[in-house]
């Protein structure tokens, strides 16, 4: 191999001596498989995507798709079944809207503190505990959710008739807490990003840290902290284990917390532990809801990508 | 006076200025700073709670049983997880099997190959993004449908661990990629400078530095694939199983899976059962946690 590298050099007169002298295969070959390994992440959302229409599209061949977005009745293994998807969708958005309105305050304030208020020593405690709440398993938020959130609240419930033993309001309560990491880190690191000169020119003016805190920071970071409530939505729409344990199996078209109702992943995990043909307008549910889950949740997530992009685009 | 001409009263410069100098109470920032360390301590007593709760409700069943014995729906006395836990394993083993790999190898590609403006590359990126925030269930639908009954490997460990895989793949990737981000650019062009190739580059000097994080972000990724629950939900980990797996090929069952089945029965023995198994579950996972901590600790470097 030297020989063809001296006659190369010798070709193409003094610069060539800079120039590699053999084909690098190993180069070559290392390339194509680190290519190879990013298409799987692509495969996978193809995948996502194949295993999701072709069974849907069946599903919308016997079911029409304005039966199925404006009905109100959703029992599809009844005789006879029906496949109107709103009980779904209400009840998914009634437990994402009580976990919402768990964790965006409390995220929010949780970021606020340790990017605007907490002394390092204070951030060192603070940041783990975070870290661990958001690694707890989901089944173990339902079975707290249902086992001690629902009965205490049954005992303290002032007058009337307290929460059902299946209800929205505690799997959707549990579910905010267990969002709190995600909207509290991902807004601390938008207002992390805001330029200290910011601040120094709010203070200069004669704001206090909470001025600065609410009117200078806050604002500035606003994209990023709007990706992190999108981010949060996302979790809360897409998140199982905590409905199908503590918000019942029962779709329930209703606006009262206090009852039971099944989200549209309770109802695919139900609908999965069913272990259904394949084929059967049962198993094709399945991937009816699934679509509509993946639609949503599509969305928020592309939202929130582009906003984190905007400040990191502003500030970095 | 300028503010005359633009239709603005003395009355508004006035508010202007209380505006920006604040009512300059101190009890309003007071009560905001408390609230502000409210809304954590609200996540520390949360937590708390939770775990003193398990293990008081764990407690009458919590020995050597749910290590050595399997489950049993009709005496609950004599039930047990080993079947659950042993099912943990396997399907985290074969997890980790295919995600690492892959993962860091796409990791490699994005930090030192890809050029970023490219649209490919960033499409790339963003499909990432969007993965690591598609709900889990959906993996299972996937599963369900392409890997289990598409391809016909049924309800198996093989089928849950490639399910599983793909689910943390996101997360491996972006904990790599800050692992190899943090290797100093200086590092690469030194190893350049002396005649190193790319690779030999990444591979003699970038990887080995880069290796203490990339453990710590995977040790955290798969210890999220042992909480996971809802995608085995569809892939048949819900049956009753009272064997260990035997190979990739055998039905399973989880410990997450495990719980949310005596968790669903009605009697109150199998909530201590529950709760036992909780337990046993954040023990794997804290174990986990602390030795990706004791990880970054040791091996983490100040450049």
């Amino acid at each position: 191999m030297t020989s063809t590298g001296i006659g190369r050099r010798a070709a193409s007169g003094t610069t060539g001596f800079l120039k590699r002298s053999q084909p690098r295969y190993v180069e070559k070959a290392v390339r194509v498989l680190l290519i190879a390994a990013s298409l799987v992440s692509v495969l996978t959302t193809v995948g996502i995507v194949i295993a999701l229409i072709p069974p849907a599209a069946e599903f919308f061949g016997k079911v029409s798709f304005g039966d199925f977005i404006t009905g109100t009745d959703w029992s599809p293994l009844f005789k006879p079944p029906h496949f109107g998807v709103l009980p779904l969708v209400t009840g998914t958005l009634m437990v994402t809207l009580i976990a919402l309105l768990v964790a965006v305050p409390l995220g929010l304030g949780a970021a606020v503190y340790l990017s605007e208020y907490a002394r390092p020593g204070v951030r060192t405690f603070f940041k783990p505990i975070l870290e661990v709440l958001a690694g707890i398993p989901t089944v173990v938020y339902g079975f707290f959710a249902l086992q001690a959130i629902t009965p205490l609240l049954q005992d303290i419930w002032p007058g009337g008739e307290g929460p059902q033993v299946f209800n929205a309001l505690s799997a959707g309560f549990v579910m905010g807490i267990m969002i709190i990491p995600t909207i509290a880190s991902l807004s601390e690191d938008a207002m992390n990003a805001v330029p200290n000169d910011l601040r120094d020119g709010g203070f200069a003016l004669g704001s206090s840290r909470m001025q600065v805190a609410t009117r200078v920071v806050f604002p500035a970071a606003l994209s990023g902290i709007a990706a992190a409530i999108m981010l949060g939505v996302s979790r809360a729409i897409g998140e199982t284990m905590i409905v199908a344990v503590a918000a019942g199996g029962r779709p329930n078209l209703s606006f009262n917390p206090l009852e039971g109702m099944q989200t549209m992943t309770a109802f695919i995990a139900a609908a999965g532990i069913g272990d259904l043909p394949t084929g059967s307008i049962g198993y094709q549910t399945i991937f009816a809801v699934g679509a509509l889950l993946f639609v949503m949740t599509l969305v928020m997530n592309l939202v929130s990508i582009r906003l984190v992009r905007k400040y990191r685009q502003v500030y970095e | 006076m300028d503010n005359h001409a633009l239709g603005k009263g003395p009355d508004a410069d006035i508010l202007e200025a209380r505006r920006l100098k604040g009512d300059g109470s101190p009890w309003r920032e007071r009560f905001f700073q408390l609230s502000l360390w409210a809304s954590l301590a609200v996540g520390v007593v949360f937590l708390g709670s939770l775990l003193t709760y398990v293990v008081v409700e764990a407690w009458p069943r919590l020995d050597l049983r749910i290590v050595t014995n399997f489950p049993d729906i009709i005496d609950p006395s004599q039930a047990g997880a080993q079947s659950a836990i042993m099912g943990t394993i396997w399907v985290i083993a074969f997890t980790a099997l295919y995600c690492l790999p892959v993962g860091f190898l796409t990791a490699i590609y994005l930090e030192e190959y890809a050029e970023p403006d490219r649209w490919w590359n960033r499409a790339v990126e963003i499909n990432i993004q969007n993965l690591a925030a598609v709900p889990s269930i959906v993996y299972g639908i996937l599963g369900l449908g392409i890997i289990s009954r598409g391809l016909g490997f049924g309800q198996t460990v093989l089928t849950a661990s490639l399910t599983l895989s793909l689910l943390v793949l996101p997360t491996v990737i972006i904990a790599a990629r800050e692992a190899i981000r943090a290797v100093p650019q200086s590092i690469r062009e030194a190893s350049l400078a002396l005649g190193a190739t790319q690779w030999q580059t990444i591979w003699r000097q970038v990887l080995p530095a880069a290796v203490p994080g990339m453990a710590t972000g995977s040790i955290l990724a798969l210890s999220r694939a042992i909480g996971e629950a809802a995608p085995l939900l569809l892939l048949g980990g819900l049956t009753f199983i009272t064997f260990n797996p035997t190979g990739p090929d055998s039905p399973f069952t989880v410990l997450p899976i495990q719980i949310f089945n005596w968790i669903s029965q009605s009697r109150a023995e199998f909530v201590s059962l529950a709760a036992a198994a909780i337990v046993i579950l954040l023990v794997i996972l804290l174990a986990m946690n602390s030795l990706a901590i004791w990880l970054r600790n040791r091996y983490s470097h100040r450049w």
